[in-house]
């Protein structure tokens, strides 16, 4: 329940946090909300030397349009997301799936920068990301450089930021006009997903576009193309069906307590046909 | 030792803490709010729910370091001038508690979520409280005394 | 008395609430002394492991820390091992127990050393530091594991695993199925629980070194039981032992123990000559909290041609974990008796097997023996109605006892009040069974993915362990009595001291009405005082839903022997013959003459003053109540769910649930129904949510609140609840318990309602919890075999 000791720094500024952390050695991290982080510090499952806290950072905290994107600080709480005025009228998906994260205690304080940054593979936000083609701007002491999501995430808990790197902003395409739904299924409210499908569908005559994440299926976020190929010119029930039954491409996905290999694809089929009936609804 | 500074039910507390200390060990044992509980370890059942800023968290995934220049509400200030908040009322006549363990975080969660949403369905009050567990009430008066005190509230500010 | 009852039976608010919703409550873990310290424990991570030797220097001198300890530096503190008071059999092996072990560590979780700290995290941080040198063996976490030839021992000087072997016979069971028509023979694993109370363990211990006496404060619902048990483990007095439960976040068993935690604070005290304070952890509590059911039933129905069953036989086999706890070995007997249900029958066949095995130790969890048996019959009798091909109301109705009063049962017991199929009837109708039919009809009809199943869960159960010498011929280590003691204060109120001691139940407000009526006084003029060994000197406590059947009838009781000595000085004040008085609503007046009267509170102050006596009388208006009853009670109930079952996806959700429980005469109806819908939502997550699991190692896998899933409200639809009122016969008040019933009865109801969603598809039993894997895996099989 304590954590094990570890030095505190409060930067006020991001280029003083990424000093802290280029000379706080291999063991610094930094900490925002700290819902992905301190957890495992309680039950020391992590111990980081020194946390860098950049929650007060508070010019990190915003969502904006830009143009055709909209811009997300990274220390924008799962709430705020949910609640964004302009998210909800240009990109739906990230609000639709920030609903869904842990509890209202933990979307309180948790941000999209800490959970994307801690690229747990059973985390909602990182599929959501894959699909919209997002681009994560990070700071490190060589500046910023710019990664697609789907170079991001490069293994459960391990993405492509290096240690002295923090995650500052994500940009997302706005989506207008597209129909989005995030399904998500779990065994009690507030647990992790089992699955989670995430979909992005255009539609005219017919599906015109579709983008189809996966979470906890694999260990990174997974975009399902092959499904995603086949839904578009689908405009029926069994065109959809027989598009989600293509998921069993992505190979063979991870077996745990709560789920078996078998399962969780079958259950990533049926929820990817939830997924688009909703997002066409 | 770092020098906190948190408002604590509208007190303003000056503190030195380990940046280990969590928010609510600050406030059990450094300032003696011992009303909120601690019921997990994993940020699971919501026993230690405070208000930061007004809106819920779970005190023991803030470090104290993390709430200072903060205002935290325990349930300790919930009433106002000695009268108890309608959700304290409504717990207490709808029988929304039993062993009480879980009943301050369950009531600062039903708080924090009855101020976005004034006029809930049952529904979305369980959705709610998704983050509270309780072991004695099998929920159903805890959700009838917040949908209970959403319409007292209701009222009240109506009237 | 004559008195009209103005508060039993009514919904009044509770008097616990004020401090619970303010934050003013004490808890264990907020008590904090003058120079306390804290104590931390190092736990084996091995399932099985030989201690070759245990390091302590490194932690000695870390910072902050006071002492350290290991199992050997503390085994002269033990004037015994840890307790266990139920030795079900002659026979039984019990192995030694000790509170930090020395040798040999037997479960993951098992306390190999101790740490004692100036802070809580100085202590656990030298936890870390503590280096032991394990040697692992193989551990055995299972029933069938532990029972094969070559298992490994879990004790070391047994010769097997086994524990114990219990049986217990009614009638001729060999007769009864040598002349059936149909045997069902059904096997059900019943999972491992955590019982996961909200307030995780807790003890502070004060000791005066000078005068040899120790206080100590527990996360306890047994304060009278464990000061016995202390005193007796640790070689210290009883009379310098004075325990106290102050307010406690929820038992259901879990606090009806005496744990390792709770003796060493008392020796490290005894010791150090300091306070000291150990808390738990959740993760900490998962591994050395009692867990409660882990059996394997086995059980067969002998019934004629129409389903009328005649005998019943079971097998059980129930693990204990790796030590004896404190009733552990009796859980299982409590079972033993109700495998029958609310059926008739001419025999009955019951035998229980011990086992050990490198777990956590299993003892009482919320219902003790008796969900485990409710879900064996109940799941049974399914069974039946499928062989006989009637449906599941017809086969209960066929099979109920009679209605009325020391109804004998098939396992010989004598069930104090039956009213099954009233009971019944109720259920169906604030369900409208035929309607909730035809939706499920159109639904399946209609090719829907998602199907309706409805469940029944028809039960009764034992509570209020009693009387005294029946107890004794089950070997079990206390009586089934428990006292109150009520006083009248000079100024009018009362006080009642009672010997329960309740940790959510609301006894302060029960016992309230129940002296304000009987006393003729005003509900807020009643204090309870309770859970402190030295305000309430006798007491059983708090478990098997014994409470208001014992300890508050001894109120009751104790409070009309306060109104005899009442009256007596009215009698004397009036002059005029005890005879010749009449009492209500706190009056005493005389037969006639309506305007010669005192009052209750006059005769207290009277009594009090002790001015103006009869000859001989006593100043002082108290009296002592120990009330040991003849029996036990034997509340049932309806209970019936419907369930949707999202046949893609194996997903189960709940949609409505209806329990219609008989509990006897009703003291707080608001309570009441309390006590039911906490019930059903721990039952009903047995059988849909929750389940402890152990790797082969002995690893724990479900080792918090994220993977042992504790269902929130989001899981729940709100509960349709109503009653039949069926006075027991087994005290004067006609009450029964209803602090286990929900649990006991609801989980069968879920699982009933599953495999009739499925029954179509030729599905006749899931295995709990039902989770949605395990559900979409028997569909496919299904269709599998279909196909």
């Amino acid at each position: 329940m304590i954590p094990a000791k570890f030095d505190y720094e409060r930067p006020s500024s991001l280029s003083e946090a990424i000093s802290l952390l280029s000379s706080g050695g291999p063991d610094a991290r930094p900490i925002a909300g700290g819902h992905s982080l301190l957890p495992l510090m309680r039950l020391r499952l992590s111990r980081p030397t020194l946390l860098v806290d950049i929650g007060g950072l508070s010019d990190l905290r915003y969502v904006r349009e830009d143009g055709d994107h909209l811009a997300i600080g990274a220390l924008a709480t799962h709430d705020d997301l949910a609640r964004s005025a302009e998210l909800l009228d240009r990109c739906a998906l990230i609000p639709c799936v920030a609903e869904q994260i842990g509890d209202p205690q933990v979307r309180h304080r948790g941000t999209i920068g800490g959970s994307v940054a801690h690229a747990d593979p059973a985390s909602d936000l990182p599929a959501a990301l894959m699909v919209l083609d997002a681009e994560i701007i990070a700071h490190g002491s060589n500046g910023p450089r710019t990664v697609l999501a789907t170079d991001f995430f490069q293994g459960p808990f391990m993405s492509a930021l290096e240690p002295d790197e923090i995650l500052t902003e994500i940009r997302v395409p706005a989506r207008d006009g597209w129909g989005s739904s995030y399904q998500k299924f779990q065994r009690r409210a507030q647990d992790w997903a089992i699955v989670g499908v995430t979909a992005l569908i255009e539609s005219g005559d017919g599906i015109t576009g579709a983008a189809i994440g996966l979470t906890n299926m694999g260990g990174t976020p997974l975009r399902a193309t092959a499904v995603e190929q086949a839904l578009v010119g689908s405009s029926d029930p069994d065109g959809v069906a027989a598009a989600a039954a293509k998921v069993a491409e992505i190979g063979t996905p991870p077996a745990d307590e709560n789920a078996s290999s078998e399962y969780r694809l079958h259950l990533a089929e049926v929820l990817i046909k939830r997924a688009v009936a909703e997002a066409l609804s | 030792m770092k020098p906190i500074s948190v408002n604590v039910n509208g007190f303003q507390h000056e503190a030195d803490v380990e940046p280990r200390t969590l928010l609510v060990h600050f406030l059990r044992e450094q300032i003696g709010l011992t009303g909120t509980n601690i019921g997990c370890d994993t940020s699971s059942c919501g026993a230690c729910t405070v208000l930061m800023n007004g809106r819920s968290v779970k005190a023991c995934t803030v470090l104290a370091v993390q709430a200072d220049g903060q205002s935290i509400t325990t349930v300790e200030g919930l009433a106002e001038n000695g009268e108890w908040h309608a959700v304290q009322r409504a717990f207490h006549e709808a029988h929304g508690l039993q062993c009480g363990f879980c009943t301050p975080g369950m009531m600062m969660a039903s708080v924090s979520y009855l101020k976005e949403n004034p006029s809930p369905s049952e529904g979305e009050v369980r959705l709610a409280l998704e983050g509270n567990l309780c072991r004695c009430t099998g929920y159903h008066n805890i959700v009838k005394a917040v949908l209970t005190a959403a319409e007292e509230m209701a009222d009240a500010s109506a009237g | 008395m004559a008195t009209a009852e103005k508060f039993v039976g009514g919904g009044v608010p509770r008097k616990e609430d004020p401090k619970l919703v303010t934050g003013q409550a004490t808890f264990v873990e907020s008590i904090t002394l003058p120079d306390m310290l804290h104590v931390a424990v190092a736990r084996s991570p091995f399932g099985s492991a030989q201690i070759n030797n245990v390091d302590l220097s490194a932690a000695r001198t870390a910072p902050g820390v006071v002492a350290t300890f290991s199992g050997e530096d503390l085994a002269d503190e033990w004037a015994a091992g840890l307790p266990m008071a139920w030795p079900v059999t002659e026979d039984i092996r019990i192995p030694d127990h000790w509170p930090v072990t020395k040798d040999v560590a037997r479960y993951v979780g098992d306390a190999v050393a101790v740490v004692v700290a100036t802070s809580p995290s100085a202590a656990k941080d030298a936890v870390e530091l503590i280096e032991v040198d394990y040697e692992v063996q193989t551990a055995v976490v299972d029933i069938p594991s532990a029972l094969a030839d070559d298992a490994p021992r879990v004790h070391e000087s047994m010769e097997s695993n086994e524990c114990y072997t219990w049986t217990h016979a009614n009638g001729d069971i060999d007769a009864a199925f040598a002349k059936a028509d149909i045997v069902i023979t059904e096997n059900y694993v019943q999972p491992r629980l955590i019982p996961s109370a909200m307030e995780p363990r807790a003890v502070v211990v004060q000791p005066v070194p000078a005068a040899g006496d120790f206080t100590v404060w527990s996360t306890t619902q047994i304060p009278h039981v464990a000061k016995v048990l202390f005193s007796l483990t640790l070689g210290i007095p009883e009379a310098q032992m004075r325990v106290i439960a102050p307010d406690v976040g929820g038992g259901f068993g879990s606090k009806l123990n005496v744990y390792a935690e709770e003796v060493l604070c008392i020796a490290l005290a005894r010791r150090l000559g300091k306070p000291m304070k150990w808390v738990a952890d959740r993760s900490e509590g998962y591994l050395a909290t009692i867990h409660g059911r882990d059996q394997l039933q086995e059980i067969e129905l002998a019934a004629t041609s129409d389903g009328t069953i005649l005998g019943y036989r079971v097998k059980l086999l129930a693990n204990m974990g790796a030590y004896l706890q404190l009733v552990a070995p009796g859980v299982p007997l409590l079972g033993g008796f109700l495998y029958c249900g609310t059926y008739g029958g001419e025999a009955y066949h019951f035998e229980c097997t011990g086992v050990f095995t490198n777990t956590t130790p299993v003892d009482a969890y919320r219902g003790a023996g008796r969900p485990e048996a409710t879900y064996a019959i109940e799941r049974a009798i399914e069974a039946l109605a499928l062989e006989v091909g009637v449906d599941a109301v017809e086969i209960r109705k066929r099979n109920f006892l009679p209605a009325g009063e020391n109804v004998p049962s098939p396992a010989g017991l004598a069930f104090d009040s039956t009213n099954y199929e009233e009971n019944l009837d109720k259920a169906l109708e604030v369900l409208d069974y035929e309607a909730t039919k035809a939706e499920q009809a159109d639904r399946l009809s209609q090719g829907s993915t998602k199907l309706l199943g409805i469940g029944f869960s028809t039960y009764v159960e034992m509570c209020g362990l009693a009387p005294s010498q029946v107890l004794a011929s089950l070997n079990y280590g206390a009586g089934g009595w428990d006292a109150a003691t009520v006083r009248m204060l000079p100024t009018g109120q009362a006080e009642v001291v009672t010997g329960s001691s309740p940790h959510g139940q609301g006894h302060v407000t029960s016992w309230s009405q129940i002296a304000a009526d009987a006393l003729g006084i005003d509900y807020q003029d009643v204090t309870v005082l309770h859970g402190d060994t030295h305000v309430a000197p006798h007491g059983m406590n708090t478990y098997g839903s014994r409470s208001l059947s014992v300890a508050g009838v001894a109120v009751n009781q104790a409070c009309n022997r306060v109104v005899d000595k009442a009256k007596t000085l009215a009698a004397h004040v009036l002059e005029v013959s005890p005879d010749d008085l009449e009492f209500e609503d706190g009056k005493f007046s005389v037969k006639g003459v309506p305007d010669r009267v005192q009052s209750i509170q006059e005769m207290a102050y009277a009594a009090w003053t002790a001015h103006n006596l009869p000859e001989g009388t006593e100043p002082g208006l108290e009296a002592h109540c120990v009330f040991d009853p003849p029996n036990f009670t034997f509340p049932f109930g309806s209970h019936v769910c419907v369930v949707e079952v999202d046949t893609e996806t194996g997903a189960v959700e709940l949609l409505r649930y209806v329990a219609v429980d008989d509990c006897g005469t009703i003291i707080n109806p608001v309570i009441v129904e309390g006590q039911v819908h906490g019930g059903i939502v721990q039952g009903v997550a047995a059988a849909l949510f929750e389940e402890a699991t152990y790797a082969e190692d002995g690893t724990l896998e479900t080792s918090s609140m994220i993977n042992y899933l504790v269902p929130s409200a989001a899981e729940f639809p709100s509960f349709e609840l109503d009653r039949t009122v069926t006075p027991s016969t087994s005290n004067p008040m006609g009450v029964k318990g209803i602090g286990e019933a929900g649990t006991i009865g609801s989980t069968p109801a879920v699982i009933n309602a599953i495999v009739n969603a499925l029954g179509h598809l030729g599905i006749t039993d899931i295995a709990m919890p039902a989770k949605p894997e395990r559900v979409w895996q028997a569909i496919q099989d299904a269709n599998g075999d279909a196909s």
